[in-house]
């Protein structure tokens, strides 16, 4: 990554970062419903989207605001989405856990664990049949990993050639059980070999080693047409879904991990490294925060939908 | 016009369709090594083979469906869906919803079922009635060939998942064909009477058609009305019809409970209770899986006799006679 890049991909760290304590300041306020926030996996997203191009398309999850934002979404449409309103990316009718946003290739969200993973097989399938350039990319959790469509999915994606990056965003933890309890492997890259995809584990707090991962993937996927999988190996700062005491979170695994916090390392870099100092840091903080601000008062100002959309949309 | 079994009339609509628009492309376990001619015409891009995984073949339907094709998927027989169901019904059925109609998912599913080939519970199961139940789903279950095929083909051209079930039992049958559409959530009027609706989709069709026959030889007048698309369902022929012979009966294979034919029993009395003489009755499958045994499997199915004696007893006619035809397979 140029310094320029650095730069940028802690300004959308922050971004999220910022953008996920608002929401659960909002939840705790009773203004929202329960979020799944993805504090700590700042860099797995900002990473990987940074890696991407316009043409490239994102499935995404419960946990997408990441993926959203560092693809551009504006944060003032997906708060309002977040609040249930009318000018909310899906029109209020997501909330927080399935937010599609179409215009910027971010489609077919889904929270069924591992959903995702069904639909971006045929999303690249219409890229390749319909001569469409760019890949898609399928951010799923070590959960879905158990899934049985994880595996269907590689194995056909791999069987017909359909150019998808696997992003599985390992972040321990699957829902209240730890991924200890529920796979003896280490890595999810241990899966691919068997289906005959290419794969890679990164550290998943490094957002330069997540990028140049990613952007490694890419450019195999690209030269094969071949789907490649590759894990981001991560933590879940907070709770499953808020509000979460996460006292069934072991104390030192999670201070472990706090120094890890993928922001902290990010920022000790750029400033080491004389790219931005700390009260250029300041700065940029404010900066976000003020968006944020400006974000929630337009989500809060923000009409609900109408009661007629009740029913509206459920056919073509 | 041509005559042609039912499994013809549907593999016509395919070809006219993929030749129609070259987004639509289908796939399934063994569809392009048993549909060589649609392989040989449309190439292996757009006739597949799939990998025996249900779950991702519904999937990757529903992605490229939203993505810009119009996939058809050979899913085999009707139970095999419930590992394609999240993907059906979570995926097709709700995204376009949840995301405020940003997406749709022009696919159509295709799966056989019912009493005939005397497979058992896990080939044999008429789960239609779930797929209804579900939002954002459309639900075909013709009876004809030329249903096989008109149906088929708005199916293909309807912007909704649209699960398409086919009667093991009408395969095989034979009858005229046209090129003509049949739009989704028209019934259609099989034979017209006076004295009783008997309303049914699928082979019970023409098990009523039998029935009516029987009963004219009684001086009993039924009219015969083919659902044939369930969701949506026409709401407007069935009143209309339930209105003008003041009795319905619903006939299906499906089990009784929560079946279509409640739903469809349920809308006559709330909507056209004034003009009924009678209560709205159901002769349904029971609720048991469907055993493989031939003469069991029948007895599954509403036969003729049922139907003859249920109607006589509706209008208080009937006799002695009617008692041996009860419950004997025809
Ligand atoms: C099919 C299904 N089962 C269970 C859930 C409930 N659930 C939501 S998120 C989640 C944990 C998923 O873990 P993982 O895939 O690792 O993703 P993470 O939440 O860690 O990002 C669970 C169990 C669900 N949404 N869908
Ligand atoms: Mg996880």
């Amino acid at each position: 990554m140029t310094p320029k890049q650095r730069i940028e991909a802690l300004e959308q760290m922050l971004l999220i970062r910022a953008h996920e304590e608002a929401a659960v300041a909002l939840q705790g306020a009773g203004k929202a419903g329960g979020t799944c926030t993805a504090v700590g996996q700042e860099a797995s997203a900002v990473g990987v989207v940074m890696a991407l191009t316009e043409n490239d398309q994102i499935l995404t999850n419960h946990r997408s605001i990441g993926h959203l934002l560092a693809r551009g979404a504006d944060p003032r449409r997906t708060m309002a989405e977040i609040l249930g309103r009318q000018d909310g990316y899906c029109a209020g009718k997501s909330g927080s856990l399935h937010i599609s946003a179409r215009e910027l290739g971010v489609v077919l969200t889904s929270t069924i664990v591992g959903g995702e993973l069904g639909l971006a097989t045929g999303v690249a399938l219409s890229r390749k049949m319909l001569g469409q350039p760019g890949i898609v990319a399928c951010f799923f959790g070590d959960g879905a990993a158990c899934e049985g469509r994880f595996h269907e999915s590689l194995n056909l994606a791999a069987v017909w050639e359909l150019p998808v990056l696997y992003v599985c965003e390992n972040n321990h933890w699957q829902a209240f059980v730890h991924r200890r309890e529920t796979m003896l492997v280490e890595s999810i890259t241990a899966h691919a070999p068997a289906h005959g995809v290419e794969s890679n584990a990164v550290d998943g707090n490094d957002v330069e080693a997540v990028h140049d991962a990613a952007s490694a993937a890419i450019a195999h996927i690209r030269k094969t047409g071949r789907p490649y999988l590759l894990e981001t190996v991560t933590y879940r700062l907070r709770g499953h879904y808020e509000p979460d005491d996460q006292s069934y979170v072991d104390p030192q695994e999670l201070a472990h991990w706090r120094a890890r916090d993928p922001i902290l390392l990010l920022k000790r870099k750029l400033d080491g490294e004389g790219v931005l100092d700390a009260a250029g840091q300041q700065r940029m903080e404010q900066r976000v925060r003020r968006r944020i601000e400006e974000a929630v008062g337009f989500a809060e100002a923000n009409p609900y939908p109408s009661l007629d959309a009740l029913t509206t949309d459920v056919y073509a | 016009m041509p005559r042609m079994t039912a499994n013809d009339a549907l593999t016509s609509a395919l070809i006219e369709e993929m030749r129609r628009d070259s987004r639509v492309l289908m796939f399934g376990e063994g569809v392009a090594t048993k549909r060589r001619d649609l392989l040989e015409e449309f190439g292996a891009a757009r006739v597949r083979n799939t990998p025996l995984a249900e779950g991702i073949i519904a999937g990757t339907a529903a992605g490229a469906a939203a993505t810009g094709l119009r996939p058809v998927i050979d899913l085999l027989f009707a139970p095999f869906l419930c590992y394609a169901m999240d993907e059906i019904v979570n995926s097709a059925g709700k995204l376009r919803y949840l995301s405020g109609g940003q997406f749709a998912f022009p696919m159509v599913v295709l799966a056989a079922t019912g009493a005939g080939w005397g497979v058992g519970a896990q080939h044999n199961h008429n789960i239609e009635a779930w797929f209804a139940h579900s939002p954002g789903l459309k639900v075909a279950m013709p009876s004809t060939p030329a249903d096989f095929k008109g149906l088929l083909k708005a199916a293909i051209r309807d912007d909704n998942p649209v699960l398409f079930f086919t009667d093991l039992a009408l395969g095989f049958t034979e009858g005229d064909v046209t090129d003509e559409v049949v739009p989704l959530g028209q019934a259609a009027i099989r034979r017209n009477g006076r004295d009783v609706t008997l309303i049914s989709y699928a082979k019970t069709v023409h098990t009523c058609l039998a029935a009516a026959e029987q009963l004219a030889d009684r001086g009993i007048s039924a009219e015969v009305l083919d659902l044939r698309t369930l969701k949506p369902l026409d709401e407007e022929t069935v009143l209309a019809s339930a209105r003008r012979t003041g009795r319905v009966v619903v006939v299906h294979e499906a089990s009784r409970m929560c079946g279509i034919g409640a739903e469809v029993a349920a809308i006559v009395a709330e909507k056209a209770f004034r003009d009924l003489r009678a209560p709205v009755l159901r002769l349904t499958g029971p609720d048991a899986p469907a055993p493989a045994s031939f003469p069991l499997e029948q007895a599954f199915v509403p036969q003729p006799g049922q139907i003859v004696t249920t109607v006589r007893d509706l209008l208080g006619t009937r006799d002695v006679r009617d008692v041996e035809l009860a419950g004997v397979p025809v």
